[in-house]
C-alpha cells in the first residue's frame, strides 16, 4: 500500500518556515501529523536527523522544495512537546518516533489481551511482539523498547505487572 | 649655524612679535643641528629659536643676516621645511651655539606644520625690512662684510629681489581681477536684501503692492531663482521651518502619489522633491522631519515606516485592506508571484510591491515559499 501524500507535500510554501505566526502553526501541525503517519506506515520507530534530511517526507524532488536543518529541527521540537518524539542523545542526532503513544500501544495490547480472555496469563515480550499469535495485530513487530514502555503505562494503569525471567521479560495481565 | 648668537629671548624696543611656531627642528646646513625641537620666532629684527624644554637656551639671528630663503616640500617621514641662506659670519659677532659650520645656510623643520604661514610672514618681513626703519641695539653686519662676499651676496640677492617683485606683480594682477567680482558680489548683496524685504512684505502685506504686483515679483524672482522657497533662512530652524515645508510637501505631492497608487518611497520623494526645487535644496533629515509632521498638521498625507524599516508617504485616503486584497487577487490570479514579478505588474517599484506582499502575508492571505529559486508568494491555502 503506498502512501498517500496530503495535499501541502506538493505546496512549495510547506517547505518554507512561516514566519507569519498563524501561519506557521497551521503548517507545523500539518508537519507533524505528516511525520508521524509516515513513520506508521515505514514502521519507522527511530530517526536519524541527517538522514532524515534526505527521506523522501522532508525531501520533496518532484517540486524540488526540502525542509532546512533548522526547520526539521523545528518541527522534531513540536513532536517532542506533543509527547510523540524522544531524543536518544544529547546532540539530537537520533530520536524515538512514537507515532502512538506508550498509552496508546499498552491500551491496544490489553485490548488483544483482554479480548481473547488471556487475561491473567503471562506473557514473554517476544511473544507478544514477534508470536504467531500475534500476527494480525498492529503492535505486531513492535520494537522491544517500545513494547517495554507500553507495559510500563499498563503496569503504572495496574492492568499489568513487569516480571523478570531468566531469560528476559515477561509481563502479567490482570 | 654659527651665524646664531645667544639671547635672552626679550624683544627690544619697536621690536615687535610677528609670528612663532612650536615644533622646530634647526638644521645646520643639512645635518641636524644638535639642539632638539623648539620655538622659532620671527620679529620686526630677528629670527630667534628657543628651546621648548630648556626655556634658557635661546639663539636668534638678525634678518639682516639672510640673503635669501625658500620652501622645501615635505617628503615621505620628512616635515616640510624652509631654507634660509645667510651672509657670512661677521667679525664682531656674539657668541653663540656653533663656533664654525661648513655650511652657509640653515633649515627650519617643521614638525608640527605652520610653515606656510611663517614662510608668508617671513617674505612679509623681508619685503618691508622694517628693522631698517627702527634700528636696534643688536649689532648689524652689514657694513663688515669683505667686498668679496658683498659682491657675492649681491648676486643672490639680486635674484631675491626680482623674484620679490614678481610676487607683487602676480599680487596685484589677482587683486584687480577680482576686484570687480568683489564689487559683483556686493551688488547681489543689496539686490538679495532688497527682493528679501521686498518677499517679507509681500508676505507681511504692509506694502503698498497689489495683487497683480505681487504675483509679477513672485515671476520675477522665480527667474532669478530666488523664488522664495521655504529655506531655513526665511523660515529658520526648528519646527516653524518644518511646518512650513510640510505644508509645501503637502502641495507637492499630491499628484504624483496619485499617479502612483497613493504611495511613494521617501527617497522617490526626495528626489522629487530636490529635482524640482532646484536651488535651496532639501536634506534628508528636514524631509524626514517635515513628513512627521503631516498627520498633526491634519494633511491628507502620512509618513508610514514598515517593519523592515521602509518609509513611505502615502495618501490618508490611500486604503490598506484594499491593497492587501488586490495584492491576494493577483497573487491567487498567477498562482504565484515573486516581488518583482508583482512590481512588474503594477508599475510600482521592487520595493513597494514587497513591502505590499509582506502586508499581505502579514494577516495571513499570504504565505512565502523561499528556496534557492528565490522568494516567492502563494494565496495562504494553510
Amino acid at each position: 500500500m503506498s502512501f498517500e501524500w496530503p495535499w501541502q507535500y506538493n505546496f512549495p510554501p510547506f517547505f518554507t518556515l512561516q514566519p507569519n505566526v498563524d501561519t506557521r502553526q497551521k503548517q507545523l501541525a500539518a508537519w507533524c501529523s505528516l511525520v508521524l503517519s509516515y513513520c506508521r506506515h515505514q514502521k519507522l520507530y527511530t530517526l536519524d536527523v541527517l538522514e532524515a534530511q534526505e527521506s523522501p517526507v522532508f525531501n520533496n524532488k518532484k517540486i524540488e522544495r526540502k525542509l532546512s536543518v533548522e526547520a526539521i529541527q523545528v518541527v522534531f521540537e513540536e513532536l517532542r512537546k506533543k509527547g510523540n518524539l524522544e531524543w536518544l542523545d544529547k546532540n539530537k542526532s537520533r530520536c524515538l518516533i512514537m507515532w502512538r503513544r506508550p498509552e496508546e500501544w499498552g491500551k491496544l495490547i490489553y485490548q488483544w489481551v483482554s479480548k481473547n480472555g488471556m487475561v491473567n496469563s503471562v506473557f514473554t515480550l517476544y511473544e507478544l511482539a514477534n508470536g504467531d499469535d500475534t500476527e494480525k495485530e498492529e503492535f505486531h513487530g513492535l520494537e522491544d523498547w517500545m513494547l517495554l514502555r507500553s507495559l510500563q503505562a499498563l503496569q503504572a494503569e495496574g492492568k499489568a505487572e513487569i516480571i523478570t525471567m531468566d531469560d528476559g521479560k515477561g509481563v502479567k495481565f490482570f | 649655524m654659527d651665524r646664531f648668537v645667544w639671547t635672552n629671548g626679550l624683544l627690544e624696543m619697536n621690536e615687535t612679535l610677528v609670528i612663532q611656531q612650536r615644533g622646530v627642528r634647526l638644521y645646520d646646513g643639512d645635518d641636524k643641528a644638535k639642539l632638539d625641537v623648539g620655538v622659532v620666532l620671527l620679529s620686526t629684527h630677528r629670527l630667534l629659536w628657543r628651546d621648548q624644554k630648556n626655556h634658557e637656551c635661546c639663539i636668534c639671528i638678525p634678518l639682516s643676516q639672510v640673503i635669501f630663503f625658500e620652501e622645501q616640500a615635505a617628503g615621505i617621514g620628512k616635515s616640510a621645511k624652509i631654507v634660509i641662506y645667510l651672509h657670512p659670519v661677521p667679525e664682531n659677532k656674539e657668541p653663540g651655539p656653533y663656533q664654525q659650520s661648513k655650511y652657509s645656510f640653515i633649515k627650519l623643520s617643521f614638525k608640527e606644520h605652520g610653515q606656510i604661514e611663517f614662510y608668508r610672514r617671513l617674505t612679509e618681513e623681508m619685503t618691508q625690512k622694517r628693522w631698517e626703519n627702527t634700528p636696534v641695539s643688536q649689532p648689524i653686519p652689514t657694513g663688515t662684510t669683505p667686498k668679496a662676499a658683498r659682491t657675492r651676496a649681491v648676486g643672490i640677492v639680486g635674484i631675491e629681489r626680482k623674484l620679490e617683485e614678481k610676487r607683487k606683480e602676480t599680487d596685484k594682477n589677482i587683486s584687480e581681477a577680482f576686484e570687480d567680482l568683489s564689487k559683483l558680489m556686493e551688488k547681489a548683496k543689496e539686490m538679495v536684501e532688497v527682493s528679501k524685504s521686498i518677499a517679507n512684505k509681500i508676505k507681511d502685506k504692509q506694502g503698498d503692492i497689489t495683487e497683480d504686483e505681487t504675483i509679477r515679483f513672485k515671476s520675477y524672482l522665480l527667474s532669478m531663482g530666488i523664488a522664495n522657497p521655504v529655506t531655513r533662512e526665511t523660515h529658520g530652524s526648528g519646527t516653524q521651518y518644518h511646518i512650513q515645508l510640510a505644508r509645501q510637501l503637502g502641495d507637492i505631492l499630491q499628484a504624483p502619489l496619485e499617479e502612483r497608487g497613493g504611495m511613494m518611497a521617501l527617497t522617490e520623494v526626495y528626489c522629487l522633491v530636490n529635482r524640482a526645487r532646484g536651488m535651496e535644496l532639501l536634506s534628508p533629515e528636514d524631509l524626514v522631519n517635515a513628513c512627521k509632521m503631516f498627520e498633526s498638521l491634519k494633511l491628507p498625507l502620512r509618513l508610514r515606516v514598515f517593519d523592515s524599516g521602509v518609509m513611505v508617504v502615502q495618501l490618508q485616503s490611500h486604503s490598506e485592506e484594499e491593497m492587501i486584497a488586490s495584492a491576494l487577487d493577483n497573487v491567487s490570479d498567477k498562482g504565484s508571484l515573486t516581488a518583482e514579478e508583482f512590481a512588474k505588474l503594477l508599475g510600482l517599484s521592487v520595493l513597494l510591491s514587497k513591502e505590499r506582499l509582506l502586508l499581505a502575508e502579514k494577516v495571513g492571505h499570504l504565505c512565502r515559499d523561499d528556496s534557492v529559486e528565490g522568494l516567492r508568494f502563494y494565496p495562504n491555502l494553510f
